[in-house]
């Protein structure tokens, strides 16, 4: 018998139909996958399960765990049952936990609940169960707060607390999607490691096939709020029956066809941008009132050059000083020390009226298409921003046409000039931010993380659109990504960048290839890889 | 996803549709507009002229021709609580644009410049604040003369700190926000950035803070013409009436009840009203219930 079953659940919140006939079993010991794109009702099937849904909620079919029928259970049962044989982790590890208590109480607390032992003793418990997790009593006592850690250890706070009691049932809400790949990798053996010693059952949401593809035993794809497929892993993900388990999964390996743009012969004459010697501290809080205050070095004496129409990805970890770096070129933060010249001028230290004719040159997308227009004004105004810029202002035709040109250049249409961002898709208000960088025709293209918070489906095709837009526009880029596949997919060269140094430069595909730093190692060793892993499993299964 | 619910706007119809389900905008939105409809009424007619005196018809009950009595002058009270509210809405008014057109500039200013400018200006905000504010109200009517100009200046200065607390906190939170990023990037200036798109994105925030503002103004015009200190006789204001009346309680209770009530009445509508603006221009507040 099942631990888990749910036949034809049907949720609809606020007359919006949001599941229509989900059905899921998970046996014991399983690790269950549940895979589809945003919206699709995945995390909305995980809080039912916990029955965590918002006010308004009608649910409607058969939901049995464990011999409990959750849907027809009072709130004071599923009390009883949360944190105690189901627990939950969820995608955003910094807003997962309280701010205001310490680590140890946040692990304790659950503890206390479920199984009324005494403060000391929960306290025990929950230290052995930090220790587990990997976060040793010596370094992370259970006095520190969440503030004090980063986000893969806070990840594995929460997983303390989702896995303290032991639960029958272990639900992963996209637990790494928030993490660099080398965390994510930490994370998801440790997840791993968890289930296997515990016996536990485990429902791993995400959108990524290739974490899926290497963590699971079965899973389940689901679009609209209903199943499309489900099975045995590796069986579905190799055979690709389902039409739309074979667009997943050609979305998540998808490389754009580019013609590769010959490197003008002979040396170019002067670089597009040159970076020497960039360097920029911040002043880390004083630590007492004697004390000197000291700074932490975020970007390390960096130097490179970009030349025309060259896409170029600077890669790394999280927080290893990439983002800084890419704003120090945008003129939006001030070197240290060090220089930067684009077009043959200095940028640092300039005037915002001289910097004009550099940022007209150069234009930025970032990573949020939620977070980068102004919800209060049309996609018109929005894509037009930069054109202030420019000399001379175009008049209230002109900008029209020159909006309609930017828009249709990235697959938009002119009619969606008088619409506001929410009435965009995710993948649309991207193409918006990137109709919005290219229509004062810039010369380089900054783009931090552009792709990672998009769809499969959504990232293929923004992708193409980067492409292609090189290859017609001859635009320069420096992407900015801790995602192989990404930098792989779209540049010639690649930069490693490890605490705030670069580590590594050369040729996208040999670096990938063969690795020379440790740091570039981590980074290719960590990459879940859909085609590799499908190859592991296949060939355990024929050993096995 | 990192979606923030707070700044996505609602087409406008939907906005007003959602903002009159809303009970406690409704009701607020009544009481506010019917005291406002009495004090622009006022302009052109009152029942009564409440210049000429008339002693034989002193301290009349409820009546038909009185419907709200007269006072010891013989002075008709709806009259008198017309002009009144005309004198408190005026004085709130200057009071709150005060307020908003010093101290909204002022906060806005220091969330862009941020730095050693922030932190004095916060700080001065903040020796404001120690003061509290009715007795300062009081001192500076003391220092300059009563009246209802000084009583509106000593009301707007400590409106000032108010808002530039609440527009700097809103704006602080919108500067690191990516489609800011993006229109440095695009080379506008720190007050343009702060006009085009961090203003509409706090207006809200401040609407609201202005209505709790209107209310505790009109309170402070109130307390401040009670002890005789804001509009000056034969104005009336409704707290010179409550004054008025005090004296004469056992004799005419409903004196005191009336003006009483006015003011009540408004600053409760007054903060449904605020209340309900919360609600309806902040959708997680509206998802809750």
């Amino acid at each position: 018998m099942s631990l888990l079953e749910i036949e034809n659940l049907a949720l609809s919140i606020g007359g919006t139909q949001i599941l229509r006939g989900i059905d899921l079993a998970i046996r014991r010991g399983e690790v269950m996958g549940l895979v589809g794109e945003s919206g699709s009702g995945k995390s909305l099937t995980a809080l039912t399960i916990m029955k965590l849904l918002p006010h308004g909620a009608r649910m409607a079919g058969r939901v049995h765990f464990d011999g409990i029928d959750i849907l027809a259970a009072p709130e004071s049962a599923m009390c009883r049952l949360r944190g105690d044989e189901i627990g939950m982790v969820f995608q955003e590890p910094m807003t997962a936990l309280n701010p205001l208590k310490t680590i140890g109480e946040q692990v304790a607390e659950g503890i206390r609940w479920h199984t009324g032992a005494n403060r000391a003793d929960a306290e025990t418990r929950a230290r052995a169960m930090l220790e587990r997790v990997g976060l040793p009593e010596k370094e992370f006592p259970l006095t520190r707060y969440p503030h004090e850690l980063s986000g893969g250890q806070r990840q594995r706070v929460v997983i303390a607390i989702a896995c303290a009691l032991k639960p029958k049932l272990l639900i992963a809400d996209e637990p790494t999607t928030a993490l660099d790949v080398v965390l994510q990798k930490q994370i998801l053996t440790l997840l791993r490691e968890l289930v296997d010693e515990n016996g536990m059952s485990m429902l791993l949401i995400s959108h990524d096939l290739a974490v899926v593809a290497e963590m699971t035993d079965r899973l389940t794809i689901i679009r609209d709020g209903s199943v499309m497929e489900t099975g045995e892993t590796g069986q579905v993900l190799s055979r690709q029956i389902h039409p739309y388990t074979r667009q997943l999964a050609h979305a998540s390996t998808h490389v754009p066809a580019r013609a590769r743009a010959s490197k003008p012969a002979g040396a170019a004459p002067e670089p597009l941008l040159e970076v020497r010697g960039l360097t920029r501290d911040y002043p880390v809080r004083r630590a007492g009132l004697i004390r000197r205050a000291s700074t932490f070095r975020a970007v390390d004496d960096v130097s490179f050059s970009l030349h025309a129409s060259e896409t170029a990805a600077l890669v790394g970890r999280s927080g290893c000083g990439k983002s800084t770096l890419a704003r120090m070129i945008l003129a939006l933060d001030r070197p240290s020390s060090g220089s930067i010249r684009f077009l043959g001028k200095e940028i640092g230290g300039r005037s915002e009226e001289a910097l004009r004719p550099a940022r007209r040159n150069m234009q930025v997308v970032f990573q949020d298409p939620y977070g980068s227009f102004n919800p209060r004004h049309r996609a018109e105004r929005l894509v037009a921003e930069p054109l202030h810029l420019l000399d001379e202002k175009p008049d209230a035709a002109r900008r029209r046409d020159l909006v309609a040109e930017a828009l249709e250049q990235v697959g938009l249409s002119r009619s969606d000039m008088d619409k506001y961002p929410h009435e965009f898709s995710g993948g649309q208000r991207q193409r918006l931010s990137i109709a919005r960088a290219i229509i004062t025709k810039p010369k380089l293209i900054v783009a931090d993380e552009p792709v990672s918070a998009l769809d499969v489906s959504i990232r293929a095709r923004i992708l193409d659109l980067f492409a292609d837009l090189n290859d017609r526009l001859g635009i320069a880029y420096l992407f900015i990504t801790h995602d192989l596949t990404v930098a792989h997919a779209i540049t010639d060269t690649v930069m490693v960048m490890h605490r705030g140094k670069i580590v590594e430069t050369g040729p996208t595909e040999a670096v990938l290839r063969d690795p020379k730093s440790n740091a570039a190692r981590a980074l290719v060793a960590a990459a879940p890889d859909l085609k590799r892993s499908l190859e592991d499993r296949l060939a355990q299964s024929a050993r096995g | 996803m990192s979606f923030d619910p707070v700044l996505v706007p609602a087409p406008r119809q939907r906005w007003l549709r959602q903002a009159f389900a809303n009970r406690s905008f409704l009701v607020g939105l009544i009481i506010t507009g019917v005291v406002a409809l009495m004090a622009l009424v006022s302009f052109f007619w009152t029942p009564y002229d409440i210049t000429r005196l008339s002693v034989a018809n002193r301290l009349l009950g409820l009546s038909a021709e009185h419907l709200l009595g007269t006072d010891h002058l013989g002075r008709d009270v709806l009259s008198m609580i017309m002009i009144g509210a005309r004198n408190s809405i005026v004085v709130a008014i200057v009071a709150v644009g005060i307020g908003m057109g010093l101290g909204v500039p002022l906060g806005t200013w220091a969330a862009a410049r941020g730095g050693w400018a922030d932190e004095v200006l916060m700080r001065a905000n903040d020796v404001v604040f120690a003061f509290p504010s009715l007795l300062s109200a009081v001192m500076i009517t003391a220092i300059f003369g009563p009246g209802a100009i000084n009583a509106i200046i000593a009301i707007g200065i400590f409106n000032i700190p108010v808002f530039a607390r609440v527009a700097r906190a809103g704006a602080l939170a919108l500067w690191p926000r990516e489609f800011i990023l993006a229109a440095r990037a695009a080379g506008k200036g720190k007050a343009l950035i702060t006009v085009e798109h961090i203003l509409p994105n706090i207006a809200s925030l401040l609407l609201v803070q202005g209505t709790i503002q209107f209310a505790l103004a009109i309170l402070a015009e109130a307390g401040l013409s009670y002890l005789g200190l804001g509009a000056q006789p034969p104005m009336p204001s409704w707290g010179r009436m409550l004054f008025d009346a005090q004296t004469r309680i056992a004799v005419a209770p409903h004196l005191a009840l009336f003006p009483g009530l006015a003011i009540v009445l408004t600053v409760l509508g007054l903060n449904l009203l605020g209340d309900g603006l919360r609600d309806v221009l902040d959708p997680r507040l509206r998802h809750q219930r």
